[in-house]
């Protein structure tokens, strides 16, 4: 099996990992800033199973499953929180969660 | 019934306590027979244990009461001595406090805090008594700043007039001054000799102290700053003429009759430690001297009558002090005695003339009052030649005393001696303008209907006109307190001397009837030159001891507490609260409220820690 240099699966992982970043930062929306997240999260899964695959190492693959569940138990309290601030402020604009300011 | 000695302060005490807690509740009528009737008492009590004390021919009697503190060897107790001289200031203490009570349950009578009236005058019979009788310094001090404060508490008994709290604060301010010197003497006196019993104190020094050393001129240079601020003598004179702001009984009581004569008494009871000091002893006599013909001449240019009569009295505190220097104990104190009488005589009679002429205090606007109030005119006729030393009037005989013991002292004993009938001839001058001004001439505003009066504010009166006129003849048992063969030598002087002594008094009341009565020398023409209102213009201020003390004392401190109020140590504080002040505000800033602005300055961080790491 030809193997892919590390190099392309790393840049592609930063890659995702700054249009999270990016998604993240500018969105309104917060369900999107939710998605931005779960793409930063996946972005760095990648990262970790190219590396378990160059060196040939199984933690990489556990990490990646470790992450899995991280992010199904985040969307869960993430989406609950959005259903509570849907209902609390009519909205899903995160701007509108401001008030705690200096 | 000595052993019941300990009953003498507590009556005013329980009357105190009862009046205070009722916070009157209670009526006048009750207030009065519980104020007055404590006092009355104590003096029955007082005068059976006085036939009982001097039956017995004892010359001292100690009563323990309980012990108070005993800290290792320091072990003051709640104890009473009665000799000689407390047996005399108790009698003084209690007998004239109680005709002034009764004085003052008519004279009070229309104020609305009789209750607390009666109440701070039994809290003052009471800790005079304490210090009167006390066997050791620390009961004596106790009683001690316990008449303080309740002269201070009577002073701005008025309390609504600013200028009366303000007077209130000076006597309690300027005293302190004293006290703080006495309590340092104290401390002194228990760390050289190991015990502040007074007996045992005058024993022990007596054997481990030469004439003149240091330890006795310090201690009794520290007692003496106690007696000279108590007894408003220079250089603590300024507060006892502004005392005058509180109710007339009180200026008898308090700032005549007894409290203010405390020094003297101190100085008397510890004279042990005087005579071991003899230049401290000679400064008190200076002392005396230079405070009695300066409060004379400030007595001739005053209106008030109260302040007239106040000045008066400092000045015949200077004749105690002057008696108490030249050695003459027992005459001072005997003087002690008539004075109480005469000036706590003038004092009532001041208080009818004032009350009559509706709180009237000038002078000068009243005017041939001895028709409308003749008992006040009695009264003052009578307490005025007493004041003056008229032959065989009670002042005349202590008077006499004190000035011939200062005459029989070697060396300035005949300075000493020579102010002292200077002074007696401005008494005469003094006392007798104040007597005609206000009792002759002609009527001028509005003269009153009829006297103040009633049996509880002229009986009284009455009592201490006998005892101004008779209390002369009265000797006092304090023989064995200042040792035999003092006080009744006779003193050998020549007719032509005492003669002089007698006629110069008269001498000022002549100068007093022409200047003042038949109009022979005018005032007014003598004003008329700048020099004599200059003069008169510094006397009156009581030759200018509160101005020097505003700047030498008062504009100073007022100076530094006003420069300290931004001081360099508040300034660096100050500095440390501004800096974390702004730093506050700048992170403050930082705080929006923005979820992407957090996240943003996270990545941020994140991304500078990696540089970092790239480029280390």
């Amino acid at each position: 099996m030809s193997s892919i240099p590390i190099e392309h699966g790393l840049v592609l992982s930063a890659i995702l990992f700054a249009i999270g970043l990016i998604g993240v930062l500018t969105r309104r929306n917060i369900v999107f800033v939710l998605m931005s997240l779960e793409i930063m999260l996946n972005a760095s899964g990648l990262a970790f199973i190219v590396a378990a695959s160059r060196w040939g190492h199984a933690e990489g693959q556990v990490m990646f499953l470790m992450i899995l569940t991280l992010a199904a138990a985040e969307v869960a309290v993430g989406l609950g929180l959005i259903i509570q601030m849907f209902r609390q402020f009519k909205t899903i604009d995160i701007n509108v969660l401001s008030e705690m300011k200096g | 019934m000595q052993e019941f000695i300990w009953l003498l302060p507590s009556f005013p005490l329980a009357g105190f306590l009862i009046l205070v807690l009722t916070s009157g509740t209670l009526s006048r009528i009750t207030v009065a027979v519980i104020g007055a009737g404590s006092i009355g008492l104590s003096f029955l009590v007082a005068s059976i244990i006085a036939v009982q004390f001097l039956g017995s021919g004892d010359d001292y009697y100690i009563k323990e009461v309980w012990a108070w503190m005993s800290v290792g060897g320091f072990s003051p107790g709640f104890s009473f001595y009665l000799d000689g001289l407390s047996l005399v200031m108790m009698l003084i203490i209690t007998g004239v406090g109680f005709l002034i009570h009764l004085y003052a349950t008519g004279y009070m009578a229309d104020d609305p805090s009789y209750s607390r009236f009666f109440s701070y005058m039994n809290l003052f019979i009471a800790a005079m008594l304490m210090l009167v009788l006390g066997d050791n310094l620390v009961l004596l001090y106790l009683g001690w700043e316990g008449v303080g404060l309740c002269s201070y508490l009577l002073i701005g008994f008025w309390y609504t007039k600013p200028e009366n709290g303000y007077a209130a604060r000076k006597a309690f301010v300027v005293t302190r001054v004293g006290d703080t010197s006495m309590a340092i003497g104290l401390f002194l006196l228990f760390a050289q000799l190991g015990t502040l019993n007074i007996q045992d104190m005058l024993h022990v020094a007596e054997v481990e102290w030469n004439i003149g050393s240091g330890l006795a001129i310090a201690t009794t240079m520290l007692l003496l700053g106690g007696a000279v601020g108590k007894s408003a003598q220079l250089p603590l004179q300024t507060w006892l003429p502004d005392a005058m702001a509180g109710p007339t009984p009180i200026s008898a009581l308090i700032h005549a009759a007894t409290m203010v004569t405390a020094g003297v008494y101190l100085i008397a009871r510890t004279h042990v430690l005087f005579q071991l000091a003899p230049s401290v002893q000679l400064l008190v006599a200076w002392i005396g001297l230079i405070t009695l013909l300066m409060a004379g001449f400030t007595a001739l240019t005053q209106s008030d009558i109260k302040r007239i009569l106040a000045f008066s009295t400092v000045s015949q505190i200077g004749y105690m002090f002057l008696g108490l220097g030249v050695g003459a104990w027992s005459a001072a104190i005997f003087h002690l005695m008539t004075h109480a009488f005469f000036k706590a005589l003038l004092f009532l009679a001041s208080g009818t003339v004032i009350l009559s002429m509706h709180h009237e205090q000038s002078i000068f606007k009243m005017g041939g009052l001895r028709k409308a109030l003749p008992v006040s005119f009695a009264s003052f006729l009578i307490g005025s030649l007493a004041l003056t030393a008229f032959p065989y009037t009670s002042g005349y005989f202590s008077k006499d005393e004190i000035l011939l013991a200062a005459l029989e002292l070697d060396g300035p004993g005949i300075f000493l001696w020579a102010g002292g009938v200077l002074g007696a001839f401005f008494t005469g001058i003094y006392t007798f303008r104040l007597f005609f001004v206000v009792f002759f001439g002609e009527t001028s505003g509005h003269p009153p209907e009829k006297e103040v009066g009633g049996w509880h504010m002229n009986g009284p009166l009455i009592v201490l006109m006998v005892l101004s006129i008779f209390g002369g003849f009265i000797s006092i048992p304090v023989d064995a307190v200042f040792g035999h063969g003092e006080s009744h030598e006779e003193h050998h002087v020549s007719a032509l001397v005492h003669g002089f002594m007698v006629a110069v008094p008269l001498l000022g009341i002549l100068v007093s009837y022409l200047c003042f009565h038949k109009k022979v020398f005018s005032i007014e023409k003598l004003m008329s030159y700048s020099i004599s209102r200059r003069l008169h213009k510094f006397w009156h201020s009581g030759w200018g001891m509160d101005w020097l003390y505003d700047r030498v004392f008062v504009f100073p401190f007022l100076w530094l507490s006003r420069i300290n109020h931004a001081d360099l140590v508040d300034r660096f504080y100050g500095l440390i609260v501004e800096v974390s002040k702004s730093a506050n505000k700048m992170v403050v800033k930082s705080q929006t409220g923005y979820l992407r602005w957090y996240a943003f300055i996270m990545a941020l961080g994140l991304v500078a820690l990696l540089l970092l790491g790239i480029i280390l």
